[in-house]
């Protein structure tokens, strides 16, 4: 579980050491990771009759979860937006 | 726009095949999937660590606004937990959901390697929803709730995919807050998804 976020903190030292060189490929590499891992993803969740089954309780589930936090960062930030003086930036 | 409609088609795709199985069951795999997962985080880490310039533009924001990220976690949290009482899933598990703020692509992968389909689709589907209740809803939420708001619903996709909608609703001067917010989000996503998955 944390060998993941420990190849991510590699990556970040590794990027840190490299800045001063041009490196642009990197956003492609990681839209083709994300292309992969979703097919993957998709193919795990076609093959899993479990989950096809239940696909619509799970989507409400899934909005209900994205309606909730979504309101609770807008309260949130009208709270915090309340305490700041008008300009965001100095 | 595009960009998340060509990931979703990928998913898709794979979905299709995986309903009429016209894919051998070792490509699924968790060994490919973590394998692939480590050269997306290392990827994603070495993207956050090559732009320190980036971070030296953030010393404009006025001190307040860059406690944005932790306000949005900490409402994002607040709003899971009053629902969760609801659903058979544990708070835990619906509070890393909740973490992906719109990230829909990395926290349904770390969400589906550590807990499994099922939780991992709830989590694509939410943080879809959430990305697409920001994208419809953000002139709105700026008329209610204020100028920081839909970059706080946006959480996590304000650098990228609700970037466009927060400089047209908030105004021009949020742009860099939502630079930062999204950056800041973008690298929170693993630790706290991680988080919640291990309690």
């Amino acid at each position: 579980m944390f060998i993941v976020l420990a190849f991510m903190f590699a990556g970040i030292v590794a990027g840190y050491l490299l800045r001063n060189r041009k490196i642009r490929f990197q956003n492609g590499l990681i839209l083709t990771f994300i292309w992969v891992l979703l097919f993957l993803l998709g193919l795990e969740v076609g093959m899993n009759d479990n989950v096809v089954r239940k696909f619509a309780s799970l989507g409400f589930e899934a909005a209900v979860i994205a309606i909730a936090a979504t309101f609770g960062s807008i309260v949130a930030a009208k709270l915090l937006w309340g305490r700041i003086p008008k300009s965001p930036s100095d | 726009m595009k960009g998340s409609l060509i990931i979703l088609s990928f998913f898709a795709t794979g979905l299709l095949l995986g309903l009429f199985r016209s894919i051998p069951a070792s490509w699924v795999s968790a060994d490919v999937s973590f394998f692939v997962l480590c050269a997306l985080m290392f990827s994603v880490g070495f993207s956050i660590g090559h732009k320190p310039d980036t971070i030296k533009q953030f010393r404009r924001i006025h001190s307040r606004v860059l406690l944005l990220p932790l306000t949005t976690i900490i409402g994002t949290c607040a709003g899971v937990l009053v629902i969760s009482v609801f659903f058979k899933h544990s708070a835990a598990e619906l509070l890393a959901v909740g973490s992906g703020f719109g990230y829909y692509s990395l926290s349904s992968i770390l969400i589906t390697q550590y807990k499994g389909a099922e939780l991992g689709t709830i989590a694509l589907l939410a943080n879809i929803m959430r990305e697409i209740l920001t994208l419809l809803f953000a002139p709105l939420m700026v008329r209610w709730f204020g100028n920081l708001s839909p970059i706080a619903a946006g959480g996590a996709t304000t650098m990228d995919t609700t970037f466009p909608i927060i400089v047209r609703t908030s105004g021009k001067e949020f742009s860099i807050v939502s630079i930062y917010n999204g950056f800041i989000m973008d690298f929170s996503v693993p630790f706290i998804v991680t988080l919640f998955c291990s309690l």
